[in-house]
C-alpha cells in the first residue's frame, strides 16, 4: 500500500535497486536520423516533409559544390554498400548472441541472489528453532535441581550411616570392656577359691574322705550285688 | 519554467539569445554541459537492453560531417581535379 500523501523522491537519488534498463533505444529511421526529427516536422509538412527537406538540401550542396564529388565519394559509396549489406545480413545473429550473453550474466546474478535468500531463510528457521528450544530451559533446570537434591540426600544419608557405625563401635568397645572385666574377675575369684579350698584340705581330712568313699563304695556294691 | 532551467529543445527561437546568456561559459560549466549531453545520448541510444545500429552510426555520421567540415578548405581546392 503506497501512502500517496508522503512526498516521494525528496532525498538524493539512491543507487540501489537500479531502475531497469529501457528495452529499446531511441528510434531512428534509416539508421541515421532520429524519429524526433520527423515528428518535429510532421505538424507543418506532413509525412514527406523531411524527405523533401533532405532532397533539397542534397541538391543545394551538390550544385553549390559545398559537397565536392571526388575519389572519396566513390570510396564512401563502396564502404557504405558493404557496411549496409553486412549489417542487414548478420545484424540479427549478432544481436541474438549479445542477448544470450546478457541472459547468462543476469542468470548468474539471479542464482547468487536466490542462493543468498535461501541461506538466509534457512538461517531464520534455525534461529526460530533455537528460540523454541530456549523455552524448554525450565524443564532443564528442574531436572538439574532434582539431581542436586538427590546428591545432597545421598551424601547426607551416607554420613549418617558413618556416624551410626562409629558410635556403635565405641559403645561395643565399652560393652566388651565391661564383659571382659567381669569375666576376668570371675575367673580370678574361681581360681582363688579353688586354690584356697585345695589349701584348706588338710591331709587328715583327705584320709577321712578317702575312707568314707571306700565305705560308701562297699555299701553301694553290696546293694548292687543284692539287686542283681 | 524559468528560462535558465529549460532544455534547448524547449526554448523558443525568439528567446534563444537570452537563453544563451544564462548558460554557464566557464570551463567547468562547459565540461558539465558536455558531460550532460554525452550522458543523455548514451542513455538514450547505447545503454539499452537491445540496441540497434543507431548507437554508433550516429556517432560515425557526426564524425564524418565534422571531418568534412574541417577539411573543406583543402577539398574545395580544384588543384587535383585537373589531374583526373
Amino acid at each position: 500500500v503506497l501512502h500517496a500523501t508522503r512526498p516521494l523522491h525528496t532525498t538524493q537519488q539512491c543507487l540501489a535497486p537500479l531502475p531497469p534498463l529501457p528495452e529499446k533505444g531511441g528510434e531512428v529511421r534509416h539508421g541515421l536520423i532520429p524519429e524526433e526529427f520527423f515528428q518535429f516536422l510532421y505538424p507543418k509538412t506532413g509525412v514527406t516533409g523531411p524527405y523533401m527537406l533532405g532532397t533539397g538540401l542534397l541538391l543545394y550542396l551538390l550544385s553549390k559544390e559545398i559537397y565536392v564529388i571526388n575519389h572519396e565519394t566513390v570510396a564512401a559509396a563502396c564502404i557504405l554498400t558493404v557496411l549496409i549489406y553486412g549489417i542487414k545480413k548478420y545484424g540479427p545473429a549478432v544481436g541474438e548472441f549479445a542477448d544470450k550473453l546478457n541472459e547468462e550474466k543476469i542468470g548468474r546474478a539471479l542464482a547468487v541472489k536466490n542462493e543468498a535468500i535461501k541461506n538466509l531463510e534457512t538461517a531464520i528457521e534455525q534461529e526460530k528453532k533455537e528460540q523454541w528450544r530456549v523455552e524448554g530451559r525450565n524443564y532443564l533446570f528442574d531436572a538439574k535441581r532434582n539431581n542436586v537434591a538427590m546428591l545432597l540426600e545421598a551424601n547426607y544419608r551416607e554420613r549418617m550411616l558413618m556416624v551410626y557405625n562409629e558410635v556403635k563401635k565405641r559403645l561395643d568397645y565399652q560393652v566388651a570392656m565391661q564383659n571382659l572385666k567381669r569375666q576376668r574377675e570371675q575367673d580370678h575369684m574361681i581360681q582363688w577359691v579353688e586354690k584356697n579350698v585345695i589349701q584348706s584340705i588338710t591331709p587328715q581330712q583327705q584320709k577321712d574322705s578317702i575312707t568314707k568313699c571306700i565305705l560308701d563304695l562297699k555299701a553301694l556294691s553290696k546293694s548292687a550285688q543284692a539287686a542283681v | 519554467g524559468p528560462l535558465s532551467e529549460r532544455h534547448l529543445m524547449d526554448v523558443r527561437l525568439g528567446e534563444l539569445p537570452a537563453w544563451l546568456a544564462t548558460c554557464d561559459i566557464s570551463p567547468q560549466g562547459l565540461l558539465g554541459g558536455i558531460q550532460k549531453a554525452w550522458s543523455s545520448y548514451y542513455d538514450k541510444y547505447i545503454n539499452v537492453k537491445r540496441g540497434g545500429p543507431a548507437g554508433i552510426s550516429l556517432l560515425l555520421a557526426g564524425y564524418c560531417l565534422l571531418s568534412y567540415g574541417w577539411n573543406y578548405q583543402h577539398i574545395s581546392k580544384s588543384s587535383f581535379l585537373a589531374s583526373v
